[in-house]
């Protein structure tokens, strides 16, 4: 008796913690509809905010900016990182891979306005045009770190008989990095390319400190909108931005799972080490 | 001979480490011995610990991290306990961690909207006969903002470890006769601490350089070290003091993982 009423206690809670955690966006959301043209009083629904947006070729062509930036960003610290991961793997010693790690994680744990102030004074000292470039560089930078973090486990869970056994049968490196490393850590790859796409996505202190005024991400120009005051506007992109971190979460959780079984089906056929499941019928 | 491709595969990387990581911390360190016109001095440091308003802005941003650290910690340790005994708590944990996937800036947005003077709140004060105050712009609106958003921060670490606790010790626990009470107080909150601190790592650190709220939420009424950086360098181009407020930040980082984080030592005895 005791234990379930606690029970419903406890869900209470939850449910409080969930509703506080989401009613600033519903909030949002809600008033995207708004033909009142306020956060405050709803006076009847209506799209024209949303047309707006679309209608805003400024916004659109951020908005189109801030993706690119986050698809090539990311792409282009998932290589380095998953290489750095495989290097840090392949590191014999142990205290030069620990000092490797500890200097990795430096910029996943320093505050963002320290990231941007650093790189600021790195782009002006080598005299770096301030613009999309150094924007890009910035990404990679603090999204690097991340990568390898999601590599590194998927790298020791990895079975280390097979790269013998490629080496044994004649593999080159080449042959062992593409056939047998890189095939067995792809969750990781694919884990670290979403980390960094949406750290990209939804960095502005870093962007606000190197973007030199000429180029701009969503979020710097949600903040500069934001000082001017309310305009529905956002809130309508707000709400596609939200469904679009939904479908992202939603859809990268099924490639991860998708992945897992083929994973489990595969390393079942092809793992000889693996008795118990190669030797159940299937 | 086999190794050489990874080798060369491996040059970016390190690269990356030399170029982004570690030369910035030195410019940092570098950029902070020079005044406004390029002069090397020793001035910034000078001012720094003598002039009232960086020590009182630098304590005054301490003293709201404390505070968002500890509300949030107040909200999500229970939050995380209670998470780790539902039946279906990945796909709970999933729910209460997405915010964290919609941008900073439209939360802030939000409350931009929520907090305003017609704003809902306003609205139930005003019902409630409380009658309608100024909540936009003031230290208590930074607070809960802040707190708002660093508590996901604060949640998955604690869940994570919460979870990681053999079920057996409870168990256990439970078998010697200890209550429920107990068992928490005893088992599962010592063996929690390691979350706590990285929740608290996670959540203290970036609270102390928070830049943009203190300007859409706070009105420029809290300066956090970050908001004093952010000002150094795009408004007043003193890149030097901007600088020495940047190696504070990073010495306080520093201890603060010190502090935080895991007693080897001490674990080993």
């Amino acid at each position: 008796m005791m234990e379930k009423r606690s029970f419903k206690w406890a869900n209470l809670y939850l449910v409080f913690v969930f509703l506080l955690l989401y009613a600033p966006i519903a909030y949002l959301i809600y008033y995207s509809f708004n033909a009142g043209g306020t956060m405050n009083s709803f006076t009847g629904f209506t799209w024209e905010h949303y047309q707006a947006v679309f209608e805003d070729t400024r916004l659109i062509r951020i908005a189109l900016d801030t993706l690119k930036l986050a698809l090539s960003s990311a792409l282009a610290a998932t290589i380095i990182g998953t290489f750095g991961a495989i290097g840090i793997y392949y590191v014999k010693k142990r205290r030069t891979r620990n000092t490797l790690l500890s200097f990795n994680n430096i910029l996943l744990v320093s505050p963002d306005v320290i990231i941007g102030a650093s790189l600021l004074i790195l782009f002006t000292m080598v005299g770096f045009q301030l613009g999309f470039t150094s924007v890009f560089l910035a990404h990679i930078a603090f999204s690097i770190p991340i990568v390898v973090l999601m590599v590194l486990p998927r790298l020791q869970e990895m079975n280390d008989s097979m790269v013998t056994a490629a080496r044994d049968l004649g593999a080159n490196s080449f042959q062992v990095l593409s056939r047998i490393i890189l095939p067995s850590i792809t969750p990781g790859i694919l884990a670290g390319y979403f980390m960094a796409f949406t750290y990209s996505l939804d960095d502005f202190a870093v962007t606000f400190f190197v973007t030199g005024g000429g180029f701009s991400t969503l979020s710097v120009e949600i903040y500069s909108r934001a000082r001017q005051g309310v305009s529905l506007e956002i809130n309508a992109l707000s709400t596609i931005l939200f469904l679009f971190a939904l479908g992202l979460v939603v859809g990268y959780y099924f490639i991860q799972q998708g992945l897992e079984k083929n994973k489990r089906k595969r390393t079942a056929v092809k793992d000889p080490t693996n008795h118990e499941k190669a030797v159940s019928p299937r | 001979m086999t190794k050489k491709p990874k080798v060369f595969l491996f040059v970016p990387y390190l690269l990356w480490l030399a170029l982004f990581v570690i030369i910035p911390l030195f410019l940092i360190l570098y950029q902070s011995f020079f005044d406004i016109h390029g002069q090397f001095t020793f001035g910034n440091i000078v001012e720094y610990f003598t002039s009232g308003t960086y020590l009182s802005m630098t304590l005054s941003s301490f003293f709201y991290a404390f505070l968002i650290t500890l509300v949030t910690l107040v909200i999500s340790y229970p939050a995380a306990y209670l998470l780790t005994r539902l039946k279906r708590k990945q796909l709970w944990m999933l729910l209460l961690i997405l915010p964290t996937w919609i941008n900073v800036l439209l939360k802030a947005y939000a409350f931009i909207g929520i907090f305003s003077q017609s704003g809902s709140v306003n609205d139930f004060l005003a019902f409630i006969g409380v009658g309608r105050q100024q909540i936009l712009f003031t230290d208590a609106s930074f607070l809960l903002v802040a707190t708002y958003i660093e508590i996901p921060f604060m949640l998955l670490p604690i869940y994570n470890a919460i979870e990681e606790i053999h079920p057996s010790y409870v168990s256990a626990s439970r078998d010697l006769g200890a209550s429920q009470w107990e068992t928490f107080r005893r088992v599962i909150f010592p063996l929690s601490l390691s979350g706590v601190r990285s929740g608290v790592q996670a959540v203290f650190i970036p609270s102390l350089s928070l830049f943009m709220l203190t300007r859409l939420i706070a009105g420029n009424r809290v300066i956090t070290l970050g908001t004093a950086i952010e000002q150094h360098f795009l408004v007043t181009q003193n890149w030097g003091m901007g600088s020495t407020i940047g190696v504070v930040l990073i010495i306080i980082m520093v201890l603060i993982m010190l502090l935080t984080g895991e007693r080897k030592k001490g674990a080993a005895k």
